[in-house]
C-alpha cells in the first residue's frame, strides 16, 4: 500500500486538501475558543424562588453535539445515495464514496452519542436515558453502521462487498427519519428539546457560535471524506495493480522457461 | 405468478424436508430455546412474579436468539456442495428463492414460538388473556424475523466470519420487532395496560416492508 503510493508519487493530500485541512483546523480552534471561552454559561434565575437554574457549563457541549448530529445525517444520507448509485450504475466511484461516507458518519455518530452522554449527566442527571426514543434510534443507527463496516471488512471480493454493503446501507438509512422525527412523534417519550434553536434563549454570541459549529463541522466532514475517499480509491488501485503485477511477473518467468518459479515453489 | 409461487413452494419444501430428515432445529435449536428460558430464570433469581412480569420480553429475546440459529442453518444448507450455485442455475427468480427460504424459516420459527409459549406458561406462570392477539403477534413477528433474517443471511453467506457477523448485522435491524412484539404480548398476557393491537400494526408494517424489500434486494445478492 505505502509502497505503491510512494512509487506512484501519490498521497491522499493535494494542494486543495491541504488548504481545506488548514482551514478546518483553524476553524476547530476558533470554535473551541468560542464554545469553551467566549460564550457564557447557561444560568437563569428561577422566576419565583430566585434559584440559579439552567444548563450551566454543560451547554457548551451543545455547540459540538448539535452540528455533529446534523453532519451525521448528512454523511449517512450521502452514503445512502452513493449506495443506490452503485446498485444502478455499478461504478467504483459510488462504492468508494459510500464506504467513505459510512465510515466518517459512524465516527460522527459515535461522537454524537459520547458528547450527548457527557452533556446528559449534569443536565438530565443520567448518562443514558432508556425512555428516550431519540437515544435508542441513534444507538441502533450506530450499531447498524458498525455492522456495515464489519461486513465490508469481512468480504474479500470487492464487488460482493460493494453490493452487500449497498443493501445494508439502504436498510440502515431507513432509521434516519426515525431519529430525526422521533422528537416530534413521541413527544412524551423523549427528553430532547424539540428544536434547540427555539428552546434555548439564543443570543447573538450563542447563535454565532452554533452557526460557527455548523460551518466548522461541515469542513471537518468534507476534509475527512476527501481523504477517506482517496484512501479507498488508492486501495482499490493497489489491489488491481497488485494482481496485474503478479500476472506480469508470472508471465515473465514462463517466458524465461523457469516453470518452477511460475507454478510456485514446492510443487 | 403461478410459476413464482410454485418455485417458492419447491424451495420451502426442500428446506423443510432437509429439516425433517436432519432434525437440526428440532433436536438442537428447540432445546436451546427452553434452555434460554431456564437461564433467564436463574439470572433473575427464579422469582415467579418477576419472571411473569418480564415474560414477554424474555420470550421475544429467546425467539431472536433462536432465529439467529435458524437463519444460520438456512444459509449453511446452501453452502454445502455448492447448492446455491445449483439454485442459481435452475432459472428460478431470486425473489421466489427468497420467499421460499423465508417461508421455511417462518414455519420453523412458528414451531419454536409455540414451544416457547408453552415454556413461559409452565415455567413463568404466564396466562394468555387474549389468544387472538398472541397468535397474530406470533405470526406477524415470525414473518418479519424470517424475511429480515433470510435477507441478512444472504448478505453474510459465503463469508468465513458468517457466524459472528450475522448477529451484529441482524439484531439492530430487528430491534423494532422486539419492541413491538413485546408490547403486544404485554397486552395479550395482561401484564401492562398498553394497546397491543396498535403495536401489532407496527409489526404488520415491518413484515410487509421486510418481505417486499427482501424479495427486491435478493436479486442483487444472489447474482454474484
Amino acid at each position: 500500500m505505502t509502497e505503491t503510493m510512494a512509487t506512484n508519487g501519490t498521497t491522499t493530500g493535494s494542494r486543495g486538501s491541504r488548504v481545506l485541512g488548514a482551514a478546518t483546523l483553524l476553524g476547530l480552534a476558533t470554535l473551541l475558543l468560542f464554545a469553551f471561552g467566549l460564550t457564557e454559561a447557561d444560568i437563569r434565575l428561577h422566576p419565583t424562588t430566585g434559584e440559579e437554574i439552567g444548563q450551566f457549563d454543560a451547554v457548551r457541549l451543545l455547540y459540538l453535539h448539535v452540528p455533529l448530529a446534523v453532519f451525521t445525517y448528512v454523511a449517512f444520507v450521502l452514503c445512502a445515495f452513493a449506495s443506490a448509485g452503485y446498485l444502478i450504475r455499478r461504478t467504483p466511484w459510488f462504492d468508494t464514496m459510500a464506504h467513505a461516507a459510512a465510515e466518517v458518519g459512524t465516527v460522527f455518530c459515535g461522537l454524537v452519542l459520547v458528547t450527548g452522554s457527557i452533556w446528559g449527566r449534569p443536565v438530565w442527571n443520567t448518562w443514558w436515558e432508556w425512555g428516550d426514543v431519540r437515544l435508542m434510534t441513534t444507538l441502533v443507527l450506530f450499531l447498524m453502521f458498525t455492522g456495515y463496516l464489519a461486513l465490508r471488512r469481512a468480504t474479500v471480493d470487492p464487488r460482493a462487498a460493494a453490493r452487500r454493503g449497498a443493501v445494508v446501507a439502504l436498510v440502515a438509512v431507513l432509521d434516519l427519519p426515525l431519529v430525526n422525527r422521533s422528537v416530534e412523534w413521541w413527544e412524551n417519550r423523549t427528553l430532547h428539546q424539540k428544536s434547540t434553536l427555539g428552546e434555548l434563549k439564543i443570543q447573538d454570541l450563542t447563535l454565532f457560535t452554533l452557526m460557527l459549529g455548523f460551518l466548522v463541522f461541515g469542513l471537518v466532514l468534507a476534509w475527512l471524506l476527501l481523504h477517506r475517499f482517496r484512501v479507498g480509491w488508492l486501495e482499490r488501485e493497489d489491489a488491481e495493480h497488485g494482481i496485474a503485477a503478479d500476472i506480469a511477473e508470472r508471465r515473465a518467468a514462463i517466458d524465461e522457461g523457469d516453470v518452477d518459479a511460475a507454478v510456485g515453489e514446492g510443487t | 405468478m403461478n410459476r413464482f409461487l410454485a418455485d417458492a413452494r419447491l424451495v420451502a419444501a426442500k428446506d423443510l424436508r432437509i429439516e425433517a430428515r436432519s432434525r437440526v432445529v428440532l433436536n438442537q435449536v428447540a432445546p436451546f430455546a427452553l434452555l434460554v428460558l431456564v437461564l433467564f430464570g436463574f439470572a433473575l433469581d427464579a422469582d415467579q412474579r418477576t419472571l411473569r412480569a418480564f415474560a414477554p420480553g424474555l420470550f421475544w429475546v429467546a425467539v431472536l436468539l433462536c432465529a439467529l440459529l435458524a437463519v444460520q442453518r438456512s444459509v449453511s444448507v446452501e453452502q454445502a456442495d455448492g447448492a446455491l450455485t445449483g439454485l442459481r442455475l435452475s432459472g428460478m427468480s431470486p425473489a421466489a428463492l427468497f420467499v421460499g427460504k423465508a417461508a421455511a424459516v417462518f414455519v420453523q420459527l412458528v414451531v419454536l414460538e409455540v414451544l416457547l409459549t408453552a415454556g413461559i406458561i409452565v415455567l413463568y406462570g404466564s396466562e394468555i388473556e387474549q389468544p387472538l392477539l398472541v397468535v397474530a403477534t406470533g405470526v406477524l413477528a415470525a414473518v418479519a424475523v424470517a424475511c429480515t433474517g433470510t435477507l441478512y443471511g444472504a448478505l453474510a453467506s459465503g463469508l468465513g466470519v458468517r457466524e459472528t457477523l450475522l448477529p451484529i448485522l441482524l439484531l439492530p435491524v430487528l430491534a423494532p420487532v422486539l419492541i413491538g412484539a413485546t408490547r403486544a404480548f404485554d397486552d395479550a398476557l395482561g401484564n401492562a395496560a398498553v394497546d397491543g393491537w396498535a403495536w401489532l400494526g407496527l409489526l404488520a408494517v415491518f413484515a410487509v416492508v421486510a418481505t417486499a424489500g427482501g424479495a427486491l434486494a435478493h436479486g442483487a445478492l444472489v447474482e454474484e
